[in-house]
């Protein structure tokens, strides 16, 4: 009787075991919607057709360390001329952990003179965000920068 | 209601290039978010700022729910002639405001 008995402790335990392992997979699979690096760069496969990015030209300022992801201040910055016959069309910002992987595309022209853009963003996460100028003769320019978020915005509970 | 607010410099040289800053009032409300209930509260964003000078546009912008509260939008543009910019913010929920500023380029 000893024997059963024994077997039967060690199919507990094993299934147990499996269970544990089974039951650790949904945790970190079932997380609040999220885009995915996939999705980062299926966003910028739509601004960009499937083109090559090159990196350079475009500056990201951000604050490397942000203690609060509800506003964090950010300007792009296209070192590119900005004559009639080549400027910068527009500046798209990217990111790749809040729920969508959109940002801002901000459209401009030879008449800003300067390429610079700055505005306030939410971040939900500690992340990468990525910058993407596309020039009027078609070519595309990015920068990347990783930013550390300590308290995350857009999906937190209202109170 | 002042829900605007936009900086441009009164007074500007021909050919200077200047920066223009613009703030609204507005939510910003993602739809990402729950009420205590549980309820996902609806998605109120600005979805669109614009800028004309003298009724051609310089200057145009998307925004998605991760633009912050109260969006602070800045651009630069070439002062070319006087004249009057005119600010405009397209949103959820049919939100539309418009502001405008003057210049005088000498």
């Amino acid at each position: 009787m000893q024997e059963p008995a024994d077997t039967s402790r060690r199919q507990f335990l094993g299934l147990a075991g499996g269970a544990a392992v089974l039951g650790a997979i949904p945790v970190v699979t079932v997380r609040p919607a999220e885009a995915t690096p996939a999705m980062l760069a299926s966003a910028i496969q739509n601004v960009t057709g499937g083109a090559a990015v090159r990196t350079g030209k475009v500056k990201l300022d951000i604050p490397p360390l942000v203690e609060n992801g509800n506003t964090v201040p950010m300007t792009v910055t296209v070192a590119h001329p900005m004559a009639p016959e080549d400027h910068v069309r527009s500046i798209h910002v990217f990111n790749e952990k809040n729920p969508q992987p959109n940002i801002g595309n901000f459209y401009l022209g030879p008449h800003n003179g300067r390429a610079q853009v700055s505005t306030r963003i939410r971040l939900a996460d500690s992340q990468k965000i990525v910058a993407i100028a596309k020039l009027s003769d078609g070519s595309f320019w990015s920068v990347s920068v990783d930013v550390v978020v300590t308290l995350a915005a857009c999906t937190e509970d209202v109170i | 209601m002042t829900s605007a607010l936009i900086n441009v410099p009164a007074k500007a040289k021909r050919g200077d290039v200047i920066e223009i800053k613009t703030l609204m009032s507005h939510i910003m409300e993602t739809g990402y978010r729950h009420t205590a209930a549980g309820e996902v509260v609806p998605r109120d964003i600005i979805t669109s700022f614009a800028c004309r000078f003298n009724g051609a546009e310089i200057f145009r912008a998307d925004l998605f729910p991760a633009i912050a509260a109260n969006p602070f939008i800045t651009f630069f543009t070439t002062a070319t002639e006087s004249g009057k910019f005119e600010f405009e913010w397209v949103g959820d929920q049919g939100f539309s405001e418009t502001a405008s500023a003057s210049i005088t380029v000498e």
